[in-house]
């Protein structure tokens, strides 16, 4: 799996998309596969703020409940509404189903996550486990 | 329906409807007697109130009610039918001498609102119970009150949060390892507390590292599953508590898997603050669809002011009674004493044993664990080479390259008529197989798994459709779990 470099990456699979001072925030294709089938993805509303590393939100699948960590603080401004009929997108396509956008707070957080090659790399060691 | 057939085959029938479906207008079950007291004039008495319909009710003759419930009783699968090995869950042989006593007219027909003076022997079967466990676990003082494990939990946390709180600050997080049950962090969620992650290390135990890089004053207890949910011992448990000792925090022992050490170990005497068990684990009550529950609480001392009340506690003159003025309790969790019927079948279970052979459960269930083990590895693949339990957990790894996947080995293991084992947990094995045969299951019944399971193996390798497409013998096929959870039907409605 080729992850997208236009994005940043957690060790606990959110990719984050940064345009400026806003950002989009998503799970990954490796996140998405472990989980099997998303039923139900819960997001905080616009205006909620994150705190990078804390958790703002949960992805539900048939095999179990996951937790979202914020991979940078800031403000929500709009999140996804289109999972909440169709969480299969995320499953179709995680690195093009963001769950929501935020204004950062402090975008040198960023310096702290992975580049896709990186994610890559921490991905085959997790899953050679 | 009128693809399938209507008249009960052999299977007696595998097309029950609902009993909704049943009904037909006037028929009725019941006849009551005639009225010995003066009538009431219900129109009167509730105006606008009175109902006259019964709604959707089904309206079935009694003979209809009896089938419908017999033939669904008879899709069920049971341990009394063959091995459960349902992983973390302990699915034991429930002794019909549990039963038996459980039957006794005074037990069974004992009231809660009974007084104190005619009531001496369930209290003495709830001191006596309590006693038991308090020396099975090492710990000092017990409530037998919380209806199952996850209320223990939060029992057991609600404890900790008030022996922080008098000590002047109720700390504000939690500690959780990786390989948890799911229940933990959510427990501690509801007790208004902040869950931090804790790292297994590659033999599959808490990483001691992480775990004093992470202690602080802001941690209110660990809480830990012991053997852990890989059946891994934590060897490490000493060290464990005294890092969180050294800091002010508590030991919280999920004692889900205590079938591994009842007779073995003490968690009292490896430094555990508080635990719960599970009386339809350990203990032989039944679990799963009968039920219910039992998830007593036993702590250390510094907990005791904390407890439920009312506790069982023996007066001046002998006799016993509930104590109910004890201005620090957390209050009482739990209607009445908790599930009583409970306290008598695992009394009768421990009795019935003895040390000794408790004991010997312990062995027998960690010994067929290890039979299956060394019977499959190589098969499956083993994540974790550490020694096992009560417990083994593989993994799918090798199946996968054939595209198949825990679940669908799991559905074709109800063809060679087992009931699955737990799928894709813990979390930190992708792929997961956990079984736990338990020390009721003889060999045969073991070697009967382990062929069924190197069936399906072989199966993979040279037809693996067929096990993507299992079960093939149960009365409906493979069920859309993801639909099911995403657009659930959750009541019948009838058809207008």
């Amino acid at each position: 799996m080729a992850y997208p470099t236009d994005r940043k990456y957690t060790k606990e699979h959110e990719w984050i998309q940064v345009n400026g001072n806003a950002a989009a925030i998503g799970i990954t294709d490796y996140a998405q596969q472990s989980l099997g089938d998303i039923v139900f993805v819960e997001v905080p509303k616009a205006g909620t703020e994150l705190v990078a590393g804390k958790t703002f939100g949960t992805v539900e699948s048939v095999k179990a409940v996951s937790d979202l960590f914020a991979p940078a603080s800031g403000t929500v401004t709009e999140v996804n509404g289109a999972l909440a009929t169709s969480p299969e997108n995320v499953n179709k396509d995680a690195h093009g189903s963001w769950m929501v956008k935020i204004t950062l707070k402090n975008p040198a957080e960023l310096k702290a996550l992975l580049s896709a090659a990186d994610y890559e790399k921490f991905v085959a060691e997790e899953a050679g486990h | 329906m009128k693809h399938m057939t209507r008249k009960a085959t052999r299977h007696v029938s595998q097309n029950e409807g609902l009993i909704f479906e049943k009904s037909s207008l006037g028929k009725a079950a019941w006849k009551l007697p005639p009225l010995d007291v003066p009538a009431a004039d219900a129109t009167k008495l509730l105006g606008a109130w009175e109902r006259r319909d019964l709604g959707a009710m089904p309206e079935v003759s009694e003979i209809e009610i009896i089938r419908h419930f017999t033939r669904l009783s008879t899709w069920n699968y049971a341990i009394d039918l063959g091995m459960y090995p349902l992983g973390s869950c302990t699915m034991k042989y429930n002794p019909r001498v549990n039963e038996a006593v459980a039957r006794v007219e005074g037990i069974a027909n004992a009231h809660p609102y009974q007084p104190e003076e005619i009531s001496q022997g369930a209290l003495r079967i709830i001191k006596t119970l309590s006693e038991c466990l308090i020396e099975i676990t090492g710990m000092d003082a017990i409530t037998l009150q919380p209806a199952a494990g996850a209320h223990g939990e939060m029992t057991g946390l609600l404890m900790v949060r008030a022996y922080h709180q008098s000590k002047g600050n109720a700390r504000k997080k939690i500690l959780i390892p990786d390989s948890a049950h799911g229940t933990n962090p959510a427990t501690a969620a509801m007790v208004s507390y902040a869950v931090e992650n804790l790292k297994s290390d590659s033999r599959g135990m808490v990483d001691i590292a992480s775990l004093e890089a992470q202690m602080n004053e802001d941690v209110a207890a660990l809480m830990l599953t012991n053997p852990n949910t890989l059946g891994v011992f934590e060897q490490d448990i000493h060290k464990i508590s005294e890092i969180l000792h050294a800091k002010g925090g508590l030991l919280y022992m999920d004692g889900a898997n205590m079938n591994a050490l009842v007779g073995k170990a003490r968690p009292g005497d490896f430094g555990v603050d508080v635990m719960h068990l599970n009386l339809h684990k350990t203990f032989s009550t039944p679990h799963g669809g009968g039920g219910p529950g039992s998830g007593p609480v036993a702590i250390k001392k510094i907990l005791e002011p904390f407890l439920p009340t009312p506790v069982v506690v023996r007066r001046a003159d002998g006799a016993l009674a509930f104590e109910y003025n004890r201005p620090q309790s957390i209050g009482r969790v739990r209607a009445f004493y908790g599930n009583f019927g409970m306290f008598v079948r695992a009394l009768a279970y421990i009795q019935a044993n003895g040390p000794d052979g408790l004991r010997q459960t312990t062995e027998d269930a960690v010994l067929n664990a290890n039979y299956i083990r060394k019977g499959l590895e190589g098969t499956y693949d083993l994540p974790y080479s550490t020694p096992t339990m009560h417990e083994v957990v593989f993994s799918d790894k090798l199946q996968a390259k054939k595209g198949v996947r825990t679940m669908d080995i799991a559905k074709r293991l109800i063809d060679y008529g087992f009931h699955p084992y737990t799928t894709a947990f813990p979390l930190i094995v992708p792929g997961a197989l956990m079984i736990e045969p338990t020390e009721s299951e003889p060999k045969e019944e073991l070697d009967l798994f382990i062929e069924a399971m190197k069936s399906i193996a072989e199966e993979v390798e040279e037809d693996p459709q067929t096990v993507l497409d299992a079960p093939h013998s149960t009365r409906v096929s493979r069920l859309d779990e993801t639909a099911a959870a995403r657009k659930p039907v959750l009541r019948w409605k009838p058809a207008s």
